[in-house]
């Protein structure tokens, strides 16, 4: 419950713009010269800072520079300090998954290739995010955001749709890349319904780069193997398929603390590295 | 692991200071402040 609470207090927060939904405008204030952690379209129209895939995908290649330091700088200090915590806890679009995960139909969280299409991810980081606006410029020097254009399914839920409802200029705008951007959406959607979180598991460029972190991050997951029973109650409650009792910081946890829950003998613990005098396992 | 931890974090937050430096905060706030069509499937 607590998890819950703390998702939506954080889709409020990083969309707390509310006049922007009714005007079908977006806030245009200082605030958005800060990166949020999270994957948040700033063209959603309650937006209140700058996604940090957006924003390194706009700056990486532009008339003024090729590299961006600040965004690389911001996305490397929320991965050290908190890894992929972000994404169990603060991400709107993963709640909104976590959400669709809890419609009561028959689940397919274990399939063929599952493994292997993890490390799509990073593809898309690569492909996408990087090269992609890298090498591909329009008339005015400025990189292509290829992600945000062929791939990101919150901008169009966040910023795509509530623009096109309330801004009669943009309605009227909208073709046949809207419509690819809604059906990718739906898909993702659906199969949000089966599998768990799908676009965090096989996609999101920035759960990527967290995942890098989550062995190095100040908060940290351990489990104390002298407690442990080896009942493998983690394992089978671990929705993202974590090998939790020896691997518990693999790049692919999102510390969304299920595994913390359903252990009987409270051998998983989380917290900031400091707040914890028992890790026995930061691998 | 420790001090990996904290080599990280310093490098973190070196790479703000230097792009603070050089405005790029003013370049994520340009880019911020205006509608991204493609972000939306026009553009």
């Amino acid at each position: 419950m607590m998890k819950r609470i703390i998702q939506l207090i954080s889709t409020v927060l990083f969309n707390g713009y509310l006049v922007g939904f009714a005007k079908g405008s977006i806030y245009m204030g200082g605030l958005k010269v800060t990166c949020v952690p999270v994957l948040n379209c700033y063209s959603c129209p309650g937006a209140l800072g700058s996604c940090p895939i957006g924003s390194l995908q706009g700056v990486l290649k532009s008339k003024n520079s090729n590299f961006s330091f600040y965004v690389l700088g911001s996305i490397m200090l929320f991965g050290i300090v908190l890894g992929r915590v972000i994404c169990g806890f603060l991400c709107p679009f993963g709640f909104l998954q976590d959400l669709l995960y809890k419609i009561p139909l028959k689940k397919h969280n274990e399939f063929k290739f599952d493994k292997q299409l993890r490390y799509l991810k990073y593809v898309v980081l690569v492909v996408l995010v990087i090269l992609g606006p890298m090498f591909i410029t329009n008339q005015f020097g400025e990189g292509d955001p290829l992600f945000c254009k062929w791939l990101c399914p919150a901008g169009t839920l966040e910023a795509g749709i509530p623009l096109a409802i309330a801004n009669d200029g943009i309605r009227g705008a909208l073709g046949f890349m809207f419509s690819y951007k809604v059906a990718i959406l739906i898909v993702i959607l659906l199969l949000s319904i089966k599998i768990y979180r799908p676009f965090c598991k096989f996609l999101c460029p920035l759960g990527g780069i967290y995942g890098l972190f989550n062995r190095f991050s100040f908060y940290q997951m351990s489990v104390d193997h002298n407690t442990c029973i080896n009942c493998n109650r983690c394992i089978e409650a671990c929705k993202m398929n974590v090998d939790v009792i020896n691997n518990i910081n693999s790049a692919e946890c999102i510390r969304c603390g299920d595994c913390v829950k359903v252990c009987p003998v409270d051998a998983i613990d989380s917290g900031f590295v400091k707040e914890f005098n028992k890790i026995k396992n930061e691998g | 692991m420790v001090k990996i931890r904290y080599i990280l974090l310093t490098m973190a937050i070196v790479l703000v200071c230097v792009g603070v430096y050089f405005g790029e905060q003013e370049m994520v706030l340009s880019k911020a402040i205006r509608i991204c069509l493609e972000c939306i499937g026009i553009g």
